[in-house]
């Protein structure tokens, strides 16, 4: 019971880091049309300017700087470069931000090299939220924090020792405030309420005086904000090196195409399924045949996910049906 | 289509052995010939279909292991199999794979359909790398072209010969393709990439016409990748590899998506990118991928396109504006300098260390530590992106004048 607890919870941390990537694409693909290629190169600028911040001023302000970078950056490529060829069409636009992420990939490793960056989370973050040791004695016990050394290192007293790091559930408590709070602009406040039409109405909402090209460029900033965000807690929780843009790129394509394209719930709960999926295939690691276990084949659920849904249901589990 | 210049390039490519006497330029006149392939098939799906497929190289790839796998079990059979049919076992594998991954693929039209190859390219790399035997592991599938039995007298021990089947199989291929985009089929599939809505209301389903263009690109990325098979002798599994995928996509564009000859074009600056670039200047990506950016913001119509344009101009047009277009291409020459100095002195930052401080450049030496070569650097590619961009703003006024 407490090893599918604790998988669950991964499963769910990591799938809620995917969200708030897959979140900021999915706002932007809904909204412009246009698919950001370069979104998961965002997520790795996000991290590696999360870590040039963080050892010069820590990590909370790498938390609100990179995010802000990002925008940023964000901002400017809508408004100087995307913009530009938004007449051209949505191939056009799939195109340049492809080749961002070409340059993308060239300077971080130009300014950051090839290997991988030692970026930790700060120490408080670097045990354990809780954990749990099965002995004979006591049975099942749970504890705050990591349990004492000496309960989990004397064999005859402990069977099994889980716990759950610090990290993964602050990347939970980050990516649900952060989700919740977008939820709540885009719902309640009348900026959300314009943006939302803009999606929908964008003539109109130029009618009536509102100005829809920066409209957008904020999306678009907020979106990639949104990434680089993502981009320091996951940087910091696996690890921050030129693969992994490559890493997470397909899988948040996998998530909006199985979601539906630009359906924020879809891709909500495909995020979540995708995580508990590959978590759950890596812990209950089993044999299947040819040589294959599960836990190497989780690296292909995420596809096979999309190959059903292509074959059952094209247009995604959420999304419109389009040609 | 005037036939005078295609004869001449085919007897170039006839007569070239004799003409070359290296074999090194035999390796990359071929490599050019597999690419060409590769390419012309890819803008089957971009250029006339409007698909834009982030997994090309599932196909090439899938071929080559066609090919090999059947050229071992061919060996291995004993069976006296013709070496110069191979890459049919290439185009068939890949017309295999298509009618899966093609169907799928073809579901979705335009954004999806980029997202949805992308992640089947994903799909069959990761399971080439999960150590099935079929994929050879990170090593690779070997195999032997050389036959001893020499079907049809041709043993293919030689460059020379390998040279010539290539050159075979890339003009065939060509042709095939180019008269693939002259039947209804073609046109339809032109229409298809500029409305599919209509083209349903009409009665055909947009769906039906892109999976048979899956199905014919991939045939000729499976001829492609046989060839390539051949050629090197291994294949492995970067040959499905997200990045061979991502340059044919980046050198197609360049090249030009918009006529034939384009991904030609297109093609043999793949291969000298490859060889050539690699080799002069460790930032060649970088160099690729803003010549990439800039073509897609300024020349969609990619280098082809550009010449076409400047070819279709009246001769008046070049006596009137040729001094100042004549300006504006010094000017962009020098600013492209500067830059290039830029990148390549701070390509050099980071190998300082173990490279030491000094960047060759052309006849210069460049050091890094100098802050006058950063600020030369700088003054040059300013005032050549100053001055083109007031020569380009002075262009632009005159023309709009003159009409």
């Amino acid at each position: 019971m407490e090893f599918f607890v604790f998988s669950l919870l991964n499963g769910l941390s990591y799938g809620l880091l995917l969200f708030l990537l897959s979140a900021g694409l999915t706002v932007i693909l809904s909204l412009m049309g246009v698919l950001n290629f370069a979104h998961a190169s965002f997520y790795m600028l996000g991290a590696y300017v999360g870590y040039s911040v963080s050892i010069h001023a820590g990590y909370g302000l790498a938390l609100f700087a990179a995010p802000v970078v990002l925008a940023v950056l964000g901002a400017g490529f809508e408004r100087w470069v995307l913009r530009r060829i938004h007449a051209y069409g949505h191939v056009p636009e799939l195109l340049i931000t492809f080749g961002l992420s070409f340059l993308i990939l060239e300077l971080v490793q130009g300014v950051w090299g090839r290997t991988a960056l030692p970026f930790h989370p700060p120490e408080f973050l670097q045990g354990a939220a809780f954990s749990a040791v099965k002995s004979a004695a006591n049975g099942l016990q749970w504890f705050w924090g990591s349990p004492a050394a000496a309960l989990c290192q004397d064999a005859s007293l402990a069977l099994s020792c889980w716990s759950f790091p610090a990290m993964r559930a602050f990347t939970m408590l980050v990516s649900a405030l952060t989700l919740g709070a977008l939820y709540l602009v885009l719902v309640r406040t009348r900026l959300g309420w314009i943006i939302q039409a803009s999606r929908t109405h964008p003539a109109m909402l130029e009618s009536l005086g509102h100005n829809v090209p920066r409209l957008w460029m904020l999306v678009f900033a907020a979106g990639s904000g949104l990434a680089g965000l993502a981009g320091v807690i996951g940087g910091s929780t696996f690890v921050t090196e030129p693969a992994m843009a490559a890493t997470v790129g397909s899988v948040i394509f996998v998530v909006v195409v199985v979601g539906g394209l630009g359906s924020l719930m879809g891709a909500f709960w495909v995020s979540l399924a995708l995580g508990l999926l590959q978590t759950l295939a890596v812990s209950f690691d089993h044999p299947l045949g040819f040589g294959v276990s599960l836990a190497q084949l989780a690296p292909v659920l995420p596809y096979a996910l999309m190959v059903l849904v292509l074959v059952l249901r094209p247009q995604g589990l959420f999304g419109a049906k389009d040609l | 289509m005037n036939a005078a210049p295609w004869v001449a390039v085919v007897a170039g490519l006839v007569f070239a052995p004799e003409l070359l006497h290296s074999t090194w330029a035999l390796t990359l006149l071929s490599q050019i010939g597999i690419a060409t392939i590769a390419c012309l098939s890819f803008n089957l799906l971009l250029g006339q279909g409007g698909m834009l497929s982030f997994g090309h190289a599932t196909y090439t790839g899938l071929g080559a292991y066609g090919a090999i796998h059947t050229l071992n079990a061919a060996r291995a059979a004993g069976v006296d199999f013709p070496v110069s049919l191979i890459p049919l076992a290439g185009g068939v594998s890949g017309l295999l794979a298509a009618t899966v991954l093609g169907f799928l693929s073809s579901r979705r039209g335009g954004t999806a359909l980029a997202m949805v190859t992308l992640g089947l390219a994903e799909l069959v790399f990761s399971v080439a790398l999960m150590g099935f035997t079929f994929f050879g592991g990170e090593s690779g599938i070997a195999g032997n072209r050389v036959t001893e039995s020499a079907p049809w007298g041709v043993t293919f021990a030689s460059p020379v010969e390998m040279y010539y089947l290539i050159t075979a199989y890339a003009l065939l291929s060509a042709v095939a393709l180019y008269a693939l985009t002259t039947t209804p089929w073609g046109k339809m599939l032109n229409a298809v990439r500029d409305n599919a809505m209509r083209m349903e209301f009409l009665g055909v389903n947009p769906q039906t016409i892109r999976y048979r263009a899956f199905l014919f690109s991939a045939f000729f990325a499976g001829i492609s990748g046989g060839l390539a098979a051949l050629l090197f002798e291994r294949v492995t599994p970067d040959a499905l590899g997200l990045e061979r995928s991502a340059s044919l996509v980046l050198f197609t564009y360049l090249g030009g998506i918009q006529s034939f000859i384009g991904p030609i074009v297109g093609a043999v600056l793949m291969v000298l990118a490859n060889v050539g670039l690699s080799s002069l200047t460790p930032a060649w990506l970088l160099y690729v991928g803003l010549a990439f950016v800039f073509g897609v913001m300024f020349a969609p119509q990619g280098l082809t396109g550009l010449l076409q344009t400047a070819m279709a101009q009246p001769r008046a047009f070049y006596l009137r504006h040729g001094v100042i277009l004549f300006a504006l291409l010094v000017s962009l020459g020098v600013a492209l300098l500067g830059i290039a100095a830029l990148v390549e002195m701070a390509y050099q930052l980071q190998l300082e260390a173990s490279l030491g401080s000094n960047v060759a450049f052309g006849t210069f030496q460049l050091h890094i530590n100098r802050w006058q070569d950063w600020a030369a650097a700088c003054a040059i590619a300013l005032l050549g992106g100053w001055f083109f961009l007031r020569l380009r703003h002075a262009l632009i006024e005159r023309l709009g004048a003159k009409t």
